[in-house]
This record gives structure tokens, C-alpha cells and sequence, in this order.
């Protein structure tokens, strides 16, 4: 298994490097902005189209989602709860086109990570204070205050490796699973002459589905949840 | 020679290297690399936890689902949060793993 691919260089700060995540992200971005606008042209209030039903179906699931985790009064944190959950999920099922998964990127979940977190310490900031905010640390004890900040530092850390590790995984899982099966086919066919015949791994087809449903149906609907339910989780400790 | 920088000074470190025989370099590659997959074998031995604490939590799940079959829902999407945030120790000895494997660290040290 290897890394992603590096396309392009960058050549800034000693060459930033843009790898296959990055331009399949680029890729995936395009397509969902197209989409939205498609979804969202045309509109109308009387006689709306059947488009428009699936979408306000969508956002209405979207938005009852986030009230009954947060409550009614965090309504507005539904549009970026909703963009997270729709770019990782898409992100780790591209992988079923044949595209190398950006969520198996440490640096794009990371990116993602930071970003929760700063709207995590930012609700905290609105909702206390900036004096309430820091002395939120000291509780319940003022020696306790840098157990806190590892612990606040430590959340998304442990959100980027979770997503990561899973997706990664089920990469290296899957990539080790069908070089076997080559192995074992080019085994099982070494007594063929021919070899054009001999060199079809006939073991690679089906198999490998099995793999393929729970790594990347279950692994990414699951990972895409857990990333938003955990910031809608910290969001709301945080602000109360 | 240990007055100025000690040994992790760049001018003893090429003399280190240049005094080595091809040999040794290989032979010292060798251990790391040997080292490193048993290490990212032993790091692997994080899954036991997650593996019990998952049994323990879907265990739970049946549980309730069995006494409350009406709140089946609620139940699986608690459970399936709880066991992905109990993983995560599980994860970290991966990410281990992972990093000894594909990205080792150790090999650039010699």
C-alpha cells in the first residue's frame, strides 16, 4: 500500500505539495456545489416538484437531528453539522468509483478536526464570556486546569484519528486482501500454459464485495455520523 | 568530540557513517525494520480492549432492545456511538501500527 500520490508541487515554502486526496476532494467539491445549485433552482412555494420535496424531506431530517441532540435553541449550527455529514460520507464512498478516499488522509480529517474545534471553544467564548470562558478551566479546581486543557486539546486529536484510522484501515485491509487473492489465483492457475489465462486473478470477484459493504457502506455512513454527533455533543457541553 | 554538540552533531554523525561498512548499514536497517514489525504486532494488541468493551456494550444493546423492543431505534444509534468513541483506544494503537509500518520514523535515526 502506498501513500497518495503527489500531483502538482506548489512551488511555495519550499513546495507545498498537492497530493490525490487533495484534487479528489477539489473533484467532489465541484460536484456537490453543482448539485446544490441544481437542487436548489426553481424553488416555488404552490405546486413545489418532487426534487424539492426530497430536499426539504433532507433538511427537515437534518434539522430534527440536530434539535434532538442539542436542543431547540442550536438550530444554527444545522447548516455546518449538515456540510460536514455530506462531504465525509461522500468522501469516503467515492472510494467505490475506484477514487482513493480523502477521508483516508490524516491532514483532511484534521483539517476538519480543527475546524470543529474552533467553533467548539468559539460557542464556549459566546455563551460564558471570555472571563467565564477561561475560568470554565479552573473547574472544579484550580489545579486541575492543565488536565483540562490536555483533555480540551486532546478532542480533536482523537475525533481525526478515529475517522482516519477507520478509513485507513479498511484501505490497508482491503488492498492486503486482494493481493492475496492474486497470489492465491496466479497459485491455483500455475498448471494453465497459456499465460494470459494463467495471469486472471478469477479469485478477486466477488469475494472482496463482502469487505467492500462493511468498509465502505457501514464504516463511512457510521464515521460521517460519529464525527457530527461528537461535535454537536461538544458544541453543547461546551455552551452550557 | 563530546565537548561541543555530543554525538548528535552533524559533523560526528557523517564521520559515524562514513567509518561504517555498507554491511553494517544493511545489518542495522535490518534490526530496525525487524523491530518495527514486531512492534506494530504488538501494538495491535490495543484491539483486545475495544473488543471487549463492544461485546460488552452490544451485549447491553440486545439487553434493552429485549426488555423495550418499541425503543430499538434509540437504542442501536447509542449503542453504535458508544462503541465507535469506545474504539478509539483501539485506533490509537493502529495509528501506531500504521506509522511503523508505512511512515517509520525509527529508520531515519540511523
Amino acid at each position: 500500500m502506498n501513500g497518495p500520490k503527489v500531483i502538482f508541487t506548489i512551488p511555495i515554502f519550499s513546495g507545498i505539495k498537492v497530493t490525490e486526496s487533495i484534487v479528489n476532494m477539489w473533484i467532489i467539491m465541484a460536484a456537490l456545489t453543482a448539485v446544490s445549485v441544481w437542487l436548489t433552482h426553481g424553488l416555488r412555494v404552490r405546486n413545489p416538484s418532487k426534487k424539492q420535496l426530497a430536499l426539504e424531506k433532507l433538511v427537515t431530517m437534518l434539522e430534527s437531528l440536530v434539535k434532538d441532540t442539542m436542543g431547540e435553541g442550536y438550530i444554527s449550527f444545522a447548516p455546518y453539522i449538515g456540510t460536514l455529514f455530506i462531504i465525509s460520507i461522500i468522501g469516503s464512498l467515492s472510494s467505490l468509483l475506484g477514487m482513493r478516499p480523502y477521508t483516508g488522509d490524516l491532514s483532511v480529517i484534521l483539517a476538519w478536526a480543527i475546524i470543529s474545534f474552533v467553533l467548539i471553544q468559539a460557542s464556549g467564548i459566546k455563551a460564558h464570556g471570555i472571563l467565564g470562558y477561561f475560568k470554565s478551566f479552573t473547574a472544579p479546581a484550580a489545579f486541575i486546569t492543565p488536565l483540562n486543557i490536555i483533555s480540551e486539546i486532546a478532542s480533536p486529536v482523537s475525533m481525526t484519528f478515529r475517522h482516519f484510522g477507520n478509513i485507513a484501515a479498511g484501505l490497508v485491509i482491503t488492498s492486503l486482501v486482494y493481493g492475496g487473492l492474486a497470489s492465491l489465483s496466479a497459485a491455483v492457475l500455475s498448471w494453465i500454459p497459456n499465460d494470459f489465462i494463467a495471469a486472471i486473478p478469477f479469485l478477486q470477484i466477488g469475494l472482496p464485495a463482502v469487505l467492500s459493504v462493511y468498509f465502505d457502506l457501514f464504516t463511512s455512513f457510521l464515521q460521517a455520523y460519529i464525527i457530527c454527533m461528537l461535535t454537536m455533543v461538544f458544541i453543547q457541553m461546551k455552551a452550557e | 568530540m563530546y565537548a561541543d554538540n555530543g554525538i548528535y552533531s552533524d559533523e560526528s554523525r557523517i564521520t559515524k557513517i562514513i567509518n561504517k561498512t555498507k554491511g553494517e548499514i544493511i545489518m542495522e536497517k535490518a534490526i530496525v525494520l525487524a523491530a518495527s514489525a514486531i512492534g506494530a504486532g504488538l501494538a495491535m494488541i490495543a484491539g483486545v480492549g475495544p473488543g471487549i468493551g463492544q461485546g460488552f456494550a452490544a451485549g447491553k444493546a440486545a439487553e434493552a432492545v429485549g426488555r423495550q423492543p418499541e425503543a430499538k431505534g434509540a437504542i442501536t444509534s447509542t449503542m453504535l456511538f458508544g462503541c465507535a468513541v469506545a474504539e478509539s483506544t483501539g485506533i490509537y494503537g493502529l495509528v501506531v501500527a500504521l506509522i511503523l509500518l508505512f511512515a517509520n520514523p525509527l529508520i531515519g535515526l540511523l
